[in-house]
């Protein structure tokens, strides 16, 4: 813990360095996404087929793809020019992930809180109606963002196809992801199909939190809850792996 | 004590596994300064990442029971846009040592006052010279791993650093790895010699480097 501790303070002070408003950009950045999704779909209107208000809809869908999306983001290749820091017995590959993901975690989260709270409190947005569903969804959803990111984490440090291809999947994934449409909606058909993909679980669950009776939300934690299970169990495999083999620059 | 056990040491490469270290043994009890020796690209520079723990042996084991060292005087592990100081935090909280109590120490060794708060990038290669030696100096261990100390600095700082390890830590174990066998003649109380993969082990020095010059020239 220690030594994550050390990791997450040189992260931010390398990424954010000591300038102007410094670390802020770590919620800031993920806030300015949102606010820029959010005005674009309210003038386009967009169609997501419910009457939940456009503010509340686009806050929930796309704080949640920038939760599990950004932390794999920056743990793939992550090892490589943190390789000099291995010289040093304590730091392992886990630690350096750990740092990261822990860091974009804590950047979306604060980015969704903040950005709840100020709607709400000027009235764009309702309260949640159930806080700890939201809670939940949230945590179930950064579960997903951060097994995924340490097993793309140490499987990019083995072949560099993971970073090509992780571009275009997380850019193809964010319109399937639940973020930008509910899955009632949907025919039968589809549902079926895009409940395969984990986080829409998470992000109807999150919106069932939020908005209640409002929507019919179509979730199974408990497959999404094997599935990080299971992304986890790999992830951590992949690190030993990856430890044993690793080679200090 | 630290004991060496049937390590292995094989790396992937183009042209298939290449054993590094096939097999050494060695045992170095507490207070002993050992040396290395070994040509260029013999696997010394891996033996010592082995014994700090930085790298996994493919097979064997490395047990430790004291303290060892980081590999120091290799001058990369900083981060260019961090300052010194920085530099400094990090090590020290990943050691779990208190931070506070050090500036002073790597300010005065390292000399270089003011320049401590400004980004080793913009230091020059003796500047992070002396802020690596001081920064290895600032966290205490029981056993150092010295991996080719030598070029640190110029002769005077040269001379300070000498001093601090050999001087005033002389109640440590020492590893030190070299192809020099002039320094570790002069800092060593035992030698091994790495050849080929395998790794010979001389209670005396002398036979150490006799057994050394004979091999570095045939093969």
């Amino acid at each position: 813990m220690r030594v994550i501790g050390a990791l997450l303070m040189r992260e931010v002070l390398t990424r954010y360095g000591r300038h102007n408003i410094g670390f802020l950009w770590l919620f800031i950045e993920p806030m300015l996404f949102t606010l820029g999704v959010t005005a674009l779909w309210t003038f386009s209107n967009a169609h997501h087929g419910s009457n939940i208000p456009i503010v509340a809809f686009a806050v929930t869908g796309y704080s949640s793809v920038l939760l599990w999306r950004n932390m794999p983001g920056r743990t793939i290749g992550a090892v490589e020019p943190n390789l000099s820091l291995m010289y040093h017995r304590n730091v392992k590959i886990i630690d350096v992930l750990a740092a990261r993901v822990l860091l974009e975690a804590a950047g979306a989260t604060t980015s969704f809180f903040v950005l709840s709270i100020l709607w709400i409190s000027i009235g764009w947005m309702q309260p949640p109606q159930d806080i700890l569903k939201v809670l939940f969804g949230w945590f179930m959803l950064a579960w997903f963002g951060a097994s995924l990111a340490l097993l793309l984490g140490c499987l990019s440090e083995r072949s560099e196809v993971v970073d090509k291809i992780w571009h275009p999947t997380s850019y193809l994934l964010f319109p399937l992801s639940g973020a930008a449409f509910i899955v009632d909606f949907l025919p039968p058909a589809a549902q079926k199909v895009i409940l395969f993909l984990p986080m829409v679980h998470g992000v109807e669950l999150l919106r069932e939190g939020y908005f209640g009776s409002f929507v019919h939300a179509h979730y199974d934690i408990s497959y999404m809850a094997s599935v990080c299970f299971g992304l986890t169990a790999l992830a951590l495999a992949q690190e030993r792996y990856i430890s044993k083999r690793v080679t200090p620059e | 004590m630290i004991f060496i056990k049937d390590v292995v040491k094989q790396y992937h490469t183009r042209h298939g596994e290449v054993t590094v270290l096939d097999h050494i043994n060695l045992t170095i009890n507490n207070g002993e300064k050992v040396g290395i020796l070994g040509r260029n690209g013999s696997g010394k520079s891996t033996m010592i990442r082995l014994i700090s723990g930085a790298e996994q042996p493919t097979s064997g084991s490395i047990e430790r029971s004291m303290s060892v060292s980081w590999p120091l005087a290799f001058g990369g592990a900083f981060q260019g846009t961090l300052t010194g100081l920085d530099n400094l935090r990090f090590i020290c909280r990943i050691y779990g040592v208190e931070f506070e109590s050090r500036i002073d120490y790597v300010q005065e060794f390292s000399e270089l006052g003011p320049y401590l708060k400004e980004p080793v990038k913009t230091y020059s290669s003796g500047m992070r010279a002396r802020l690596a030696f001081a920064i290895s100096m600032a966290v205490e261990f029981d056993c150092f791993l010295i991996d080719e100390i030598i070029a640190v600095g110029d002769s005077r700082f040269h001379e300070k650093c000498q001093y601090e390890l050999f001087e005033k830590r002389k109640d440590r174990t020492m590893i030190i790895v070299s192809h020099q066998p002039d320094f570790i003649k002069t800092h060593c109380d035992k030698a091994a010699v790495l050849v080929a993969g395998k790794l010979y082990a001389f209670e005396q020095i002398d036979k150490a480097m006799a057994f050394y010059h004979e091999h570095s020239v045939t093969v």
